[in-house]
């Protein structure tokens, strides 16, 4: 029996035959490749019943106005039908173009992107900058490296709430601001500062996964390289450039492209940090989820939509982010 | 890098008679003094700022007044455990971790034994539809809590699955089986295709290959996949927070907001219930961490 297992055999793709009719080839595919069909099953039919059935549940509710009042619900003893009913895409078109649409989504839209943009910017940079420091022959980088994973350690719900602490009104970061003769923000209250805690705290837990798989990528780097470098006679600077961030780049093309939907669908750091009392430091995510389910009644469908056209613009940004790799000739790990 | 080093030891590498380098010698790898100094001190700074809030949390679960972080100063004089106490005899402390527990470690054995399989089929083999298929396992990181919880809780109401255990282990299995199956894909990348081959020439079957060969190698990378959806699991708050509704199934992420109600912040009692909880997760996490970096990173740097 024929089972393609090409990367083992060494065997390509390329070298095909004159195509046979559709119900040949399917059979051939079948018998060629039963065995990974068998062993992706799982996978797929989970993927199918937890995954895919939901979401063509929720496309559907998205063109309904479902909301807590109408939907299917048992009240006591009495079950109540549920009444909602289809009305198009009137629900993406109000949150697109309604009125009030700036106000509701455009304004978190660019808010989103800002945030998303600035972590991902900030986590990479740091990461970047600690593994750097951290891949030198230095006393103590095993003690160094031990306590920078400690935000990675410490589930977020946790730490986040130990920021809640210190950004409170009298907490220990405005003590120590005035006690320097510094300004002191209302970091939970007022909007500006409240977006800017949300990243300082964001920042502060997603550094260490960036630095730790940035070290993984620095470790891999050929050593050799380096001294050819030197003997060339290129400074450090010209090295980080030429050698460095090369031999990086399929680390950092998959790392940026994980801590972008990450960071985008980033829940728990600002739905704990600020809970609803936030309304303009909300990211869409926790906006849909305040639609849904934050408030009475919950609407669903609405929320259901936030959540589509949130996987929408996920979906459109990856497909370009892999077209651009692909031009410049890499491979995403993924 | 900069140049002005000290040099204290004579480089052995260099010819004897070689007279000119009044340029300060060193060995690869090691860097001049102020450089060395720079490199420890934001190092150090780096490292006080990861361990601050953590700290400060330990540190403010020791006083015994719900007011105390304002006036953090106090605590000094008053240090106490009665708050672990406290959490520990009167709180349904012991309930959430049972929760938090079977939630997650339901999740990580369906997540790891569904996705086993998947993982070594899409690393070895080439199938028409693969990379429809990989691009599905990516589709499905992306998903924002928002897209899956509205149609997750009204199927789940409909099947009365909502406040119940295995309800909201479905609901994660639903990224905890495919980042697995992508995970172990970049494990069983690593392991050599050569040990395939000979067991295919030794008569074996592909699946034969998979479970004799292949399985036992992997156990890292199985471990790896195991730890990270237990993480994931255990840190979830969303889902968590909206399905689980009776005071005695919250799991701890929950249980800690209960905390702060709109009339009552009992925030002593928070900090310390904080602490319990980060103890031991990140005990196991350090524990486990160089496997889950190794995990990690060869998932990212293998094509």
């Amino acid at each position: 029996m024929t089972v393609a297992i090409d990367r083992a055999t060494g065997k390509r793709r390329g070298d095909r035959a004159p195509r046979p009719g559709p119900v040949s080839r399917l059979k051939r595919g079948y018998q060629k490749h039963w065995y990974a069909y068998a062993m992706i099953a799982p996978v797929a039919l989970v993927l199918g019943v937890i995954v895919l059935y939901p979401l063509a549940y929720g496309l559907y509710l998205t063109l309904t106005d479902a909301d807590s009042l109408n939907s299917a619900r048992t009240i006591g003893v009495n079950e109540i039908e549920a009444t909602y009913k289809f009305i198009g895409i009137d629900n993406y078109a109000d949150i697109l173009w309604g009125e009030t649409a700036y106000d509701r989504f455009w304004s978190k839209f660019v808010w989103t992107i800002v945030w998303t943009a600035a972590c991902v910017a900030l986590h990479y940079g740091i990461g970047l900058g600690l593994a750097l420091l951290l891949n030198q022959k230095l006393r103590g980088r095993t003690l160094y490296r031990l306590v920078l994973i400690l935000p990675w350690a410490v589930p977020t719900f946790v730490t986040v709430f130990g920021w809640r602490f210190m950004l409170a009104d009298a907490g220990i970061i405005n003590d120590g601001l005035s006690a320097l003769g510094l300004p002191t923000p209302a970091w939970l209250e007022d909007t500006f500062w409240q977006r800017f805690a949300a990243i300082m705290v964001n920042t502060w837990c997603g550094v260490p996964f960036m630095m730790i798989s940035l070290l993984g990528g620095l470790q891999s780097i050929d050593a050799s390289l380096y001294e050819a470098a030197e003997m060339d006679g290129a400074n450090a600077w010209q090295r980080f450039r030429h050698v460095t961030l090369p031999g990086l780049r399929s680390v950092s093309s998959t790392v940026v492209l994980l801590g972008v939907i990450w960071t985008f669908n980033q829940f728990a750091v600002i739905f704990l940090l600020f809970g609803n009392t936030a309304p303009e430091a909300q990211i869409l995510v926790t906006w849909a989820y305040q639609l849904g389910f934050g408030q009475q009644p919950r609407e669903f469908a609405e929320s259901a939509a936030y959540g589509m056209l949130l996987l929408a613009i996920l979906v459109v940004f990856t497909s370009f982010y892999r077209r651009w790799l692909n031009r410049n000739e890499q491979q995403l790990a993924i | 890098m900069s140049t002005s080093t000290v040099t204290t030891t004579a480089p052995a590498d260099r010819p004897a008679d070689e007279k000119t380098p009044p340029r300060p010698s060193r060995r690869r790898g090691e860097s001049g003094l102020l450089a060395r100094l720079t490199t420890h001190g934001v190092l150090t700074v780096a490292s006080l700022i990861a361990l601050f809030p953590v700290a400060w949390l330990v540190f403010l679960s020791l006083g015994p007044d719900k007011d105390d972080y304002l006036r953090p100063g106090g605590i000094w004089g008053k240090m106490t455990l009665d708050n672990y106490t406290f959490v520990l005899q009167n709180t349904n402390f012991f309930d959430w971790l049972k929760s938090s527990l079977i939630v997650s470690l339901g999740t990580t054995f369906i997540g790891v034994l569904v996705a086993a399989t998947t993982g070594y089929a899409v690393s070895r083999m080439r199938f028409p539809g693969y990379r429809k298929f990989m691009w599905v396992l990516l589709l499905t990181q992306m998903f924002p809590v928002a897209v899956l919880m509205v149609p997750m809780y009204q199927i789940l109401s409909d099947l009365q699955l909502v406040d119940s255990y295995l309800g909201l282990i479905l609901v994660y299995c639903s990224t905890a089986v495919p980042y697995c199956a992508w995970l172990m894909k970049g494990y069983f990348d690593t392991i050599p295709f050569e040990i395939d081959e000979a067991g295919r020439v030794d008569g074996l079957t592909p699946f034969g290959t998979f479970a004799r060969l292949i399985l036992p190698l992997a156990k890292p990378g199985l471990a790896v996949a195991a730890f990270y959806s237990f993480i994931t699991a255990f840190g979830e708050v969303a889902f968590a927070t909206t399905f689980m509704l009776d005071d005695e199934k919250y799991t701890l992420a929950v249980g800690l907001q209960s905390f702060v109600s709109e009339h009552d912040a009992q925030r002593n009692l928070m900090a310390a219930t904080a602490v319990l909880i980060a103890i031991p997760v990140s005990a196991f996490f350090y524990l486990v961490q160089k496997n889950l970096v190794t995990g990690l990173t060869a998932g990212g740097t293998k094509g």
